[in-house]
This record gives structure tokens, sequence and C-alpha cells, in this order.
């Protein structure tokens, strides 16, 4: 059976840096920071303070307030980057193409500020103050399902949730979907809001970020000597994936192909990668296999780049183990350095930044690396991005749970 | 004060997303306000707050149209 082509036509975001995909691409490609102090709550006693937050989003623009104030902050996001999709792409659903459209939209943690506030309920005034809606607003699946009882999408709906790895996770498994031909259409990404105290307080429990408070706009740094540790970022990321030929037949505009997709897992530790970063290297070479590419062919790699001790050298090591002596003419960036750590979101917002490194034909920057770890010797893009030939890209996704993905994307060739 | 009618018809206009002009006492949350199961749940959790009572499960089962809300609130208040 031959594979069925895969193509991007529509993408939508909602970032620290921008509540639109334009809007954000202009600020990274500008090398802004979207870290600041966090205010949604009181963080006096956290050692972590900084974060990622959304600004100026108002959810009154894609759903009515009723609707709204049933659901956790991601399902906004998700909801929102959603609508952006769906409308970039000019994909119209009818009677005859419901059931073969469908959602694959996950998230990393889900909920998790409703299920806290719902505690507080509990506690304040007993179990019969929860809202019918706390389970519903709260479950990851979610997104999926609003935006299909919207859309009247009917075909498969899925919510992978594989930590940071979810977004690649979500676009990979619905491009096999497509390619098998359980659908024509998917609607396909990841939301995230872990910005609460529990998702704040756990992370920092966990010695895994950042605590530059005193300097926000600094503190994501990947494969800075000075790095200490990753920034939760807030947001979503969706795109729209379609059969090839479904989507030159209705003439849509395609963004870009997806050529190939790769899993691995290190089974090695919960929260740290092998130092070889095997499992990363497994995963980038599945993606090569899927697509049939030989390394070297590789232009520009999004690096999962969380600014971690272990996770950038590991990954570093992994893309020089991959590419050998190509490894040298690379361009590796991590636009963690601006948006933060989008947990389950992340892997749909970088997969979005890479098409449009191929659209644009630039490899945005990575900020803040002043001095790169005596271990990294890529050009890591430092500071400003660099105007480049990029025929294929990389868009790594690395998760707790040693759960890895990896997809390739490359312009529409006929 | 507004009257115990305007405040439950105030609350299920804001609850089901509906005009308070359209909320008549006749009205059914569900056949003609387009409320669905959850939205009737989380209605009477609603007027439990405003009017600072409790209504039993069992009783709520049976507040289906606006006019059954008055009436039950207007009965149980003291």
């Amino acid at each position: 059976m031959t594979k069925r082509r895969v193509v991007v036509t529509g993408m939508g975001m909602i970032s620290p840096l921008g509540n639109s995909v334009a809007e954000t691409w202009q600020n990274v490609l500008a090398g802004k920071s979207g870290i600041a102090l966090i205010d949604r709550f009181d963080v006096s006693e956290f050692t972590t303070r900084i974060g990622g937050a959304i600004k100026n989003f108002d959810v009154a623009d894609y759903m009515a307030a009723k609707e709204a104030k049933r659901f956790d902050p991601f399902i906004h996001y998700g909801v929102a980057a959603a609508e952006q999709a769906l409308s970039d792409s000019g994909l119209e659903v009818t009677e005859s193409n419901a059931q073969r459209i469908g959602t694959a939209i996950g998230s990393g943690i889900g909920g998790i500020g409703l299920i806290e506030s719902s505690r507080t309920i509990i506690d304040k005034s007993g179990p019969r103050k929860l809202s019918p809606f706390t389970v519903p607003g709260a479950i990851i699946n979610m997104v999926a399902g609003v935006l299909a009882i919207k859309h009247n999408l009917q075909g498969p709906s899925i919510a992978i949730a594989t930590a940071c790895t979810t977004g690649t996770h979500n676009i990979g498994m619905a491009a096999r979907m497509i390619a098998y031909g359980d659908a024509d259409a998917m609607l396909v990404g990841g939301a995230e809001m872990a910005t609460t105290p529990v998702g704040l307080g756990g992370f920092a429990a966990a010695r895994a970020m950042s605590t530059r408070n005193d300097d926000p706009q600094a503190a994501s740094r990947p494969w800075d000597k000075q790095r200490d540790g990753f920034v939760l970022g807030d947001g979503a990321g969706m795109l729209v994936l379609e059969e090839y030929e479904f989507a030159k037949r209705r003439g849509a505009e395609i963004h870009a192909e997806l050529l190939g997709f790769g899993m691995s897992c290190d089974a090695f530790h919960m929260t740290s990668p092998p130092e070889d970063g095997r499992g990363a290297q497994a995963a980038m070479q599945n993606a090569l296999n899927d697509a049939g590419l030989n390394a070297e062919k590789i232009d520009y790699i999004n690096a999962h780049g969380t600014s971690t001790v272990a996770g950038d050298v590991a990954e570093s090591k992994a893309i020089e183990q991959l590419l050998g002596s190509a490894a040298a003419k690379v361009a590796v960036s991590s636009t963690k350095s601006m948006v933060g750590h989008l947990l389950g979101a992340a892997g749909a917002v970088e997969a979005i930044f890479s098409i449009l490194a191929l659209r644009d034909q630039v490899a945005p920057p990575t900020i803040n690396l002043d001095e790169p770890d005596d271990a990294c010797t890529l050009n890591y893009v430092p500071n400003t991005a660099q105007q480049r030939n990029l025929a294929y890209v990389l868009s790594n996704s690395f998760g707790f749970g040693g759960t890895n993905g990896s997809l390739l994307f490359g312009q529409l060739q006929n | 004060m507004s009257s115990i009618e305007e405040r439950v018809k105030k609350i299920v206009a804001e609850q089901l997303g509906v005009k308070e002009e359209d909320v008549s006492e006749s009205a059914s949350f569900v056949e003609d306000l387009g409320a669905d199961s959850l939205d009737t749940v989380e209605l009477v959790m609603a007027l439990e707050e405003e009017f600072e009572t409790e209504i039993p499960d069992e009783e709520a089962e049976k507040i289906t149209t606006v006019r059954l809300a008055i009436d039950y609130i207007k009965e149980n208040l003291q």
C-alpha cells in the first residue's frame, strides 16, 4: 500500500508572544521574549516566579461567555488557536465530508487550574457546590470534543497525552490516520495552561525550572553555560492536516508537506534523558526513515531545547550523532528561548515555527545564547535569525516518561 | 429590591445565555430556552446561590419551567 501524502493547510496560535501566528512569528524573528513575572496568583513563596503568560486575550472572540466560563483556560486557548487554523485553511465542513474530518488535540496536563479551584469549593462549601461542568470542563480531550461539536467533525477524535511530546504526537498520529485512510482532514495540535499553583510548584519541586526570577527575559537560555532550567509558557498551537489530493481538489493553499514522523522512548528515567541522547536520535532517525530521506538533507532543526542542563546537551549530541559530518552545516534553534515551554502545546507551536521557517527561508534565533556550553558545538542560531536555504526541517519534542517524537516537514513538491 | 420573578428571570437569562425578554414565565428550560441536562443542574445551583437556599435533587428535577422555579422559591423562602 502506498502511503497517502499529508499536507498542512491551516495554522493557528495563541502564545506568550502573540494571539495569532503572524504576530508571534514576527516577534520570534525579532528575538523577543514573552517571559515575565507571573501575576495571576501570589507567587511570593515559589522558587520559580516567572512564566510566559497569554496577554490581551479575550475568549469572547471565540466562544460565548456562557460556554467559556465552564472551561479551564487551556480549552479557551485551544479552541481559539483551532478556530484560527480552520479559518486559515478555508476548509468547509459539509454533510458529505463531515465523517472524513477528525480531531487529534491533546494537552500535557489539561485543566489543572479548574481541578485546583474545584477542590477549594469542596473544602469551603461542600461537594454539592461543584459545577456540573467540573469534569467536562477540565478533561484533556474536551478541546477536541468542543471543536467537533461546533464544526460537526465526525471523523476520529483522539487526544494523545504524552507530556511535552503531546503536540508532536497528535500531529504525527493524525497524519498516520490520514495516510492510512481513516480521515481526509484532521484538526490537530495541543493546548496548555499549567501556570497554576500546583503546576508551577510541582515543576519547581522536580527542580526542572529556572529560578532566574530577577531577569525573566533572560531565564530561558538553551545551550548557554548559565542555563538553569526551563520556563513555563501558556498557549496553544493548532494545524489543519489534509490528504494531498483532497486539499488540491478544493484548491487549498498548502503551507508544507508533512513528510515524516518518528517516535521512540528513552526507557531510562522519568524526567531525565540518557547522556548520549539515544532516544532523541532514534526519534529523528525514525522520522527520516518514514520520509525516505538521508540525514544530511536536513537544513534546520527546531530543537526541543528546553534550557535544562542535561536535556540540551543530550539533544545536541543526538543531532551530532545523527548527522555526522553534516552536523556542521545544519541550523538548530530553540524557540523556547522566547515563548518558554508550552508543554503539551510545544510540539504544535514549534511545528508551526518550523513550517514558517521553510516558508520564509529563515531559521529563527535562540535568544540569550551568550556563551555556549563546552559540550554544545552546533550552530544554534544565537540571538539573531539567519536567512538560509531550507528544504527539509525537523521539529523535536521529548517528554517526561522518556517519550520522544520528531516531525519532518518539506516544501510541497509535485 | 427586584421581585422574585425578576431575579429568577435574570438568572435564567444569564445561565442559559438568552435574552431576558425571551424568558417568559411559561418557558420550559429545555424545550423553549435550549438548555441541556447539565445546563439545568447549573441553573438550579445559581438559583440556590441567589436565594441562599438549598434545593434538594428530587425537588430540583421538577423545576422545568420559569414558572415552576418562581413558585418553588416563593413557597420555600420564609
